[in-house]
């Protein structure tokens, strides 16, 4: 029987390997897939109130239409941030971010 | 489970109950994956591993049009943009060392997934479950949405939320613009 | 057009209904799962057998064209060919590079052949095949072909070889653009069906969406044929310029299972432009559906087939142009042209008559011809200004040396 906590578990546990990942990795691209993956346990959990919760009529599968938009927006920042890092590495030959330093005084 | 109406057997449910499990513990390990390999294409096949065992969560939670959503954005395209980034920038197999901060930083998210975990368990939600249990809301009615989500979703999005998909719209137009313009040479 | 046909041998019901019949009353609950597993198994069996005829089909057909006989040593007309090419790959010698990454270069082949199989599940082949009713039945095709972009890039990438990872890296650059007029292209066939099920779909063409919607079928197989690298967008392989791009490295079996997959895919595309376009199971009465199906595939095969022996290879750039600037404003245009007859042409319960269509269809052609004539118009002009040609270097050669 699968229950909410489970998946709020799950989606935690996906949130904190992300966040993780953000913190202690030096490269930008995986600096990058660790947010896909806080974005998707996010997704999960709305995914699995939309299941679970009881809403009223009108928004009953209101979580889904948010993980759309989720989605979206992943698909727009993601397109940003490698434009951003591919210009980083054209301009710095590096895309280590503790080595990306200049505004730093 | 809250779509009741998943696994009313015990059998089917004890193969849902499987499912279940396979896809959460393959989520879990090779998101672990993603974040400790040294080698990036590596990590990036594990997301894909990690995102592809969310879209099977999905057609369990009776989300499927999310689930193919899913793969097809996020496999189909969102990874490949990811691994084109990884060989573009070089040294896939030297990869991506951790830093210095590792141990105290593993603390720090260890805490707060914890924190997490316990604050949405010990929230007392409105499940949906025992309501239809106790008669306030009818299951045929539950049924109908989470038999067939699309027509649901697709009201939603035209006509309660047009202008956010409006939005969502311009704002996917201006990442276009604007990464063309970060990548144009001069 | 009748009502669809009923079913034979690939129809779930019949075969749940006769494993209930077989198995003792205490394992009927079983039987779902057997019927499934079954047809699976044979469903995965035709289709790997039809491929190995379809490989035949091909060479001998493209021999046709090019005026030359093509396989014709073995058995009548040459037909046991795959026989024999399948005893010469697999006595082949299997070789991995010494540097290659192991498990991509390993699990390549597998993650390629797979999901051309499963997009098979949810062809309706019947009005009661297994998946053909799946909710989200044309996102689950296009969803699940998306991922032979990453069988591709892992085979490039495994193989450490500077060639095939130019292959893979064209490749999937070009993959990744014709999803986007592929998509799109099928958008029109969703709006005039209103379901996103094939089995709703083949039920919705009282006329077949070919002679609604030109301008999406031609989309839509123009962008298949992309995605399933054919020959004028076969940049993936390129023989002349990358050796064989992505499969450079491979032998013995893990190249049948390439092969495999790139032969089982203009199948498969057949399968799924005859449900979208051509009505599928849908015909005429005293021939049954099943056999309307597989002729109206090898139909579609057979074009694409026409398609492939007569236009030679695009370069990268026209690739890239095709998709962006060609395809992708066509499909537009479609999606537009098709919304705004629907709203015009469809009744109060929000169904279309059978005349409207034949009126939808005869504005929608015109529009078509127009539109393809502008495209071909705009984006064909540079290439009639033919460059000056320039002396050859080695012309010139004695005349200088003095």
């Amino acid at each position: 029987m699968i229950e909410l906590a489970h998946l709020q578990i799950l989606s935690a546990g996906l949130f904190a390997i992300g966040t993780y990942g953000v913190l202690a990795r030096r490269s930008a691209v995986l600096i990058l897939m660790s947010i896909e993956l806080m974005l998707n346990a996010v997704n999960i959990n709305l995914v699995g109130y939309a299941a679970f919760v009881d809403f009223d009529e009108a928004t009953r599968s209101f979580g889904q239409v948010l993980v759309i938009f989720v989605i979206t927006i992943a698909a727009a920042e993601l397109a940003l941030a490698i434009a951003i890092i591919l210009r980083l590495y054209r301009n710095r030959s590096t895309v280590n971010v503790d080595e990306i330093d200049l505004m730093k005084w | 489970m809250g779509p009741t109406m998943i696994g009313q057997g015990t059998e089917a449910s004890l193969l849902v109950d499987i499912v279940f499990w396979v896809l959460a513990v393959s989520a879990i390990v090779s998101a672990f994956a993603v974040v400790q390999i040294r080698d990036l294409f590596r990590a990036a096949l594990f997301l894909i591993m990690t995102l592809l065992s969310i879209a099977g969560m999905f057609i369990l939670l009776r989300a499927e049009f999310l689930a193919a959503v899913q793969v097809l954005i996020y496999v189909g395209a969102i990874s490949v943009l990811i691994i084109f980034a990884i060989l573009m920038t070089g040294d896939v197999e030297e990869g991506s060392p951790s830093h210095s901060m590792r141990i105290p930083v593993a603390i720090l998210s260890t805490l707060f997934g914890a924190l997490a975990i316990f604050v949405s368990v010990s929230t007392d939600w409105n499940l949906l479950e025992p309501a239809i249990a106790a008669g306030q809301v009818s299951a045929d009615a539950v049924e109908g949405v989470y038999s067939n989500t699309i027509p649901v979703i697709a009201k939603l999005l035209i006509r309660d939320f047009v202008l956010v998909f409006e939005i969502a719209s311009v704002l996917l137009l201006a990442a276009v613009i604007g990464a063309l313009a970060l990548i144009r040479e001069g | 057009m009748h009502e669809i046909q009923t079913a034979g041998i690939l129809d779930f019901g019949s075969l749940e209904r006769f494993f209930q019949r077989v198995l003792p009353d205490s394992l009927d609950r079983f039987a779902f799962f057997i019927a499934a597993f079954t047809l699976a198994f044979i469903v995965i069996n035709v289709m790997v057998q039809t491929t190995a005829v379809y490989t035949w089909f091909e060479r001998r057909v493209l021999g046709r064209f090019q005026g030359r006989l093509g396989p014709n040593r073995w058995g009548p007309f040459g037909m046991l060919q795959p026989i024999a090419d399948l005893i010469k790959l697999m006595t082949k010698e299997d070789m991995v590079p010494k540097i290659a990454d192991r498990w991509s270069f390993n699990l390549a082949p597998i993650i390629l052949v797979f999901p051309t199989l499963l997009v098979v599940a949810v062809i309706p082949f019947g009005p009661d095949s297994f998946l053909g009713r799946l909710n989200i039945g044309i996102l689950f095709v296009l969803g699940v072909t998306s991922v032979n972009t990453i069988a591709i890039f892992m085979a490039g990438w495994g193989s450490a070889n500077k060639y095939a990872m130019l292959g893979a890296m064209r490749g999937v650059a070009m993959l990744v653009s014709y999803e986007v007029p592929m998509a799109l292209g099928v958008v029109g066939v969703l709006i005039l069906s209103g379901s996103l099920a094939m089995s709703d779909i083949v039920i919705q063409q009282n006329v077949p969406f070919l002679i609604v919607q030109p301008l999406g079928f031609l989309i839509f197989i123009a962008a298949a044929s992309a995605e399933m690298s054919r020959t004028p967008f076969d940049q993936i392989e390129a023989e002349s310029e990358l050796g064989s791009g992505y499969n450079t490295e491979y032998s013995s079996m893990k190249f049948g299972m390439l092969f495999l997959g790139e032969f089982m895919a203009p199948l498969v595309t057949g399968m799924i432009v005859t449900t979208l376009f051509l009505s599928g199971t849908r015909g005429f009465d005293p021939i049954p559906g099943q056999v309307w199906f597989v002729g109206k595939t090898f139909a579609v095969v057979f074009a694409l087939l026409w398609v492939r022996a007569t236009w030679p290879r695009l370069r990268v750039d026209q690739i890239m142009a095709f998709a962006w600037k060609g395809l992708f404003g066509m499909a537009l245009v479609n999606i537009f042209l098709i919304a705004v007859e629907v709203a015009v042409f469809q009744d109060d319960a929000g169904k279309i008559s059978t005349n409207s269509l034949w009126i939808m269809s005869a504005i929608n052609w015109a529009i078509a011809i127009g539109v393809i004539v502008a495209v071909a118009n705009i984006l064909g002009q540079p290439n009639l200004e033919r460059p000056t040609p320039v002396p050859s270097p080695l012309a010139n050669m004695y005349a200088e040396a003095d």
